[in-house]
């Protein structure tokens, strides 16, 4: 039912074997910081893009989520727990809020989701900085150690304060979750996802339960944006309030949109390009967001599948061209 | 007592900004069925452009504050043109998406030209005045009574002239307006520079008594949505007495409860309101 | 089978159903029918809780389902198709079928990220009765066709497919030949006739094309104002003077 090409499979091959050795050609530590930086934006995108591009429910607490995973890790690893520990639980954590929020806000559709969904995350943000005692308000959280070492038999642990280290971690994360979302996507269960944005109300008529539904990818991408948070905070060893602000959410979306709404692909292509094209953009300073945004505006009126959604188009096309034309012969 | 009086009078105050930044976004968001989330950015934008015409060319405050105006006016115009009107018929997803665009880009415009500090525009009306055992200046005072005057003068605008009343039916009604042949593309560029126009205003009162800066469109302009939301999209009604409302709840909240968490409660109202009734407190009943 | 008891309506006063009553039997076919406005997709959506009843009550085999959400009246066996087509326009004419037929299964997160064995059982089952429908509908050759390349009857065939394709013991159909020409109408018709007798289901249609009806209905149920006026089998719905009336004569005989 869901077959990739050949072609398909072997640019996939050599995307991963290219992603294996990328930490041989990255030319500093400050670039490689950027490149990891990017792998976890990557995932929290794609998580976003489950409930944004493919559910279709603009949730613009996302970025909220992320910063939900960076305070529990970082409060839970100064408390002494273990990394390990502290990352599974910052998912669940998230979940757990998700949940809530979701009671409220999947009642309402469309623009008021998206506005709820921007009050919760504002009423996270502004929680992180006035709970001192917990969060430690404006200044946050720092000193945090790097990832708990793996104990591992014959070799030695496995630790985590070089950056190749992290980076191996980072990608190990990101695979994981292309893998999670690509088995949901390509499955009937996600299907109905689909239906949901394409037609809500057909979906309802059609037997499916759109508010459990929503809740569901809800979660999971509430639960995959925390774990994100939870190993940026872990790997700048400290977290501060700008870690769950609304421009979290903000860039999120802008990775998601020019890279390519609803496609695997899409979101880590913008997640994974834009921050280093802003690092190559750095001499335009403060003119860099101008930029984003005046282009975030072209992209959703003129090419709102992004840039990969545009590729993904062109092939449509050909194949719908390739369907009428042996359509035609059929009837003649 | 004394305290009450003053969040009563601080409540109203924010009140008047609220309610008129609110009733332009709900002109917009009734009109072209679009969230027009950078209509706070525009606000922010009106307080600079007044600075700007204070501070670096020396006019005086109610000059600048009337070619505030008309530039952002003209702003709003621009904006609908070339951000909004080219994606009517698109899933309303991709407005919101485009209005976040467009105020990420005002917000680094202003950033680019004015610094992330804050400025503040040199009060034209410090003088003190005491009433019922409170103070003020008397720039608060304009503040309310302003807003108040500007209110009623956009009212008369909407009930008593053709255009404005062409804008209300539509607000209320697109569809019905369409098929009796009014044309919704000039009404929606009126409505545009009407609802900058009077943001600009609103910006123009209050930033001698609060600094301007980049990021304080964000915040406004949440809330005004939230009291669009609340107050009925189109409802020019509601969109006045939510604005009062909402200063009300936040000044006493703020003053009682906690300072801190004032915008909370604001956010929280919300969620309380629409989780019970999802289409707003006097949203139009679908089905 | 379908039982509708003093089903009323009101829309802030407006009495849009008033006190309607009707039975429909397992095997038949029957059509609802009435002037423009006389309520009959009010009916249709009061029945498959897209509205809820302002009082009255539904049963579906004795079974209560009044003011049920709708996606849970589809798991009782009545399954519907909408006015305007209703067809997932972004996905491919094969998943359209998948999700309908999504809640006769147990897929679920865990299984589907797990692809354990009653994952696969599901999704093969799901696939097969899909094929099965599009070949009833004669539209195999376009399973992987996005929704936008079918023609408009083609749209409408495969609406009803979806409607049909998890099995239900009542089908609704809201005018499904709206907007088509004859030879296409009476092509659909072949097909709600077929559905009836290869597929066992029951068939509630709402339709204006008289001689359609005529010809296809085992009985009709005639609303107007909201209100049902009569009631029985075509021959006797074609001579009731209250039926005549309501469509102020000549169009019946058409």
């Amino acid at each position: 039912m869901f077959t990739k090409p050949i072609h398909t499979k072997l640019l996939l091959g050599f995307l991963f074997i290219a992603a294996l050795f990328l930490p041989l050609y990255v030319p500093d530590s400050y670039m490689f910081q950027i490149v990891i930086t990017s792998l976890l934006f990557a995932i929290a995108t794609s998580s976003m893009n489950l409930i944004l591009g493919y559910t279709g429910q603009a949730s613009l607490a996302h970025g909220a989520f992320f910063g939900v995973g960076a305070y529990v890790v970082a409060i839970m690893t100064k408390a002494g727990w273990s990394f390990w520990i502290a990352l599974p639980v910052s998912g669940l954590v998230a979940t757990g809020i998700g949940f809530f929020i979701g009671l409220f806000a999947f009642r309402t559709r469309g623009h008021f989701f998206a506005i709820v969904t921007l009050c919760f995350g504002v009423i996270l943000f502004q929680v992180a900085e006035n709970w001192i005692e917990v969060t430690g308000g404006q200044n946050g959280i720092f000193g945090l150690d790097s990832a708990t070492p793996i104990p591992f038999p014959f070799f030695g642990p496995i630790e985590f304060s070089s950056q190749p280290a992290q980076y191996y971690l980072v990608l190990a994360v990101l695979l994981l979750t292309l893998f999670v979302l690509h088995r949901v996507v390509y499955s009937i269960f996600g299907l109905t996802f689909m239906a949901i944005r394409n037609n809500e109300e057909l979906a309802d008529a059609l037997g499916i339960n759109t508010f459990a539904t929503k809740m569901v990818s809800f979660a999971i991408a509430n639960f995959i944006a925390a774990i994100a948070g939870g190993i940026y905070a872990t790997i700048l060893g400290a977290v501060s309030p700008s870690a769950i602000s609304i421009m979290i959410t903000f860039n999120f979306l802008i990775f998601l949109i020019l890279g390519g709404m609803a496609t695997l692909p899409g979101a880590v292509i913008g997640a994974f390009m834009i921050p280093i094209i802003m690092e190559f953009l750095q001499f335009m300073e403060n003119y860099r967001m101008l930029f984003f945004g005046a282009l975030l505006v072209v992209v959703i009126i003129w090419f709102p599948m992004g840039f990969f959604g545009g590729l993904k188009t062109i092939n449509q096309k050909i194949i719908a061209w390739r369907q009428s034309n042996t359509s035609e012969d059929s009837n003649a | 007592m004394e305290l009450f009086l003053q969040q009563l009078f601080n409540g109203i105050m924010f009140g008047s900004t609220y309610a008129i930044v609110a009733l332009g976004l709900t002109l917009v968001m009734g009109i072209l069925h679009i969230p027009n989330f950078a209509h706070g950015h525009l606000y922010m934008l009106g307080g600079y452009i007044t600075y700007f015409f204070i501070t670096n060319l020396g006019f005086g405050y109610w000059y600048s504050l009337l070619l505030s105006m008309v530039i952002l006016g003209f702003v709003g115009v621009v904006m609908e043109r070339i951000v909004f009107r080219p994606l009517t018929g698109q899933p309303p997803i991709n407005a919101f998406i485009a209005a976040i665009g467009a105020l990420i880009f005002l917000e680094s415009l202003a950033l680019v030209i004015w610094g992330p500090q804050g400025m503040r525009i040199p009060n034209p009306h410090p003088q003190i005045i005491k009433m019922f055992g409170i103070t003020m200046e008397a720039q608060r005072l304009l503040v309310v009574g302003g807003a108040a005057v500007l209110i009623v003068l956009l009212h008369l605008f909407l009930k008593k002239t053709t255009t404005g009343t062409t804008i209300e039916a539509v607000a209320q009604n697109r569809e019905g307006a369409m098929l009796t042949g009014i044309n919704v593309n000039r009404v929606s560029s009126m409505t545009f520079f009407i609802s900058s126009a009077t943001a600009a205003v609103a910006a123009s009162f209050l930033s001698p008594i609060f600094i301007l800066s980049p990021a304080m469109g964000a915040v406004l302009g949440m809330k005004a949505f939230i009291i669009v939301i609340l107050g009925g999209m189109g409802s020019v009604p509601g969109a006045i007495l939510g604005g009062y409302f909402l200063g009300l709840i936040e000044a006493l909240g703020g003053g009682y409860i906690s300072a801190e968490y004032k915008d909370v409660f604001a956010f929280g109202a919300l969620i309380l309101v629409l989780s019970i009734k999802p289409t707003g407190l006097f949203g139009k009943q679908e089905g | 089978m379908l039982k509708v008891e003093s089903v009323t309506k009101k829309f802030s006063g407006l009495v849009a159903v008033k006190d309607l009553s009707f039975e429909i039997a397992k095997g038949q076919i029957v059509a609802i029918i009435g002037p423009n406005g006389a309520g009959k997709s009010t009916a249709f959506n009061l029945i498959t809780g897209t509205l809820k009843p302002t009082w009255g009550k539904v049963t579906i085999n004795g079974h209560d389902i009044t003011g049920m959400q709708p996606y849970r009246i589809v798991t009782r066996g009545v399954a519907r198709t909408f006015q305007t087509t209703s067809l997932f326009d972004q996905l491919r004419v094969i998943d359209n079928l998948m999700i309908a037929y999504k809640w006769r299964t147990k897929l679920g997160f865990w299984n589907t990220l797990l692809h354990l064995p009653s994952w696969k059982r599901y999704q093969e089952r799901a696939f097969a009765r899909s094929i099965e429908v599009l070949e009833f509908l004669g539209l195999t050759a376009k399973a992987n066709n996005f929704i936008p390349t079918l023609s408009q009857e083609e749209q409408k065939r495969l609406a009803i497919g979806v409607a049909i394709v998890s099995k239900p013991q009542l089908l609704l159909l809201d005018e499904p030949t709206g907007g088509l020409i004859q030879d296409e109408t009476d092509r659909i018709t072949e097909l709600i006739r077929k559905i009836r007798d290869e597929q066992g289901i029951t068939v509630c249609i709402i339709e204006h094309k008289m001689q359609m009806i005529m010809g296809l209905a085992d009985r009709i149920v005639v609303l107007n104002y909201g209100e049902k006026i009569a009631e029985g089998s075509p021959e006797e719905i074609k001579v009731n003077p209250d039926v005549i009336e309501a469509y102020l004569g000549g169009e019946l005989n058409a």
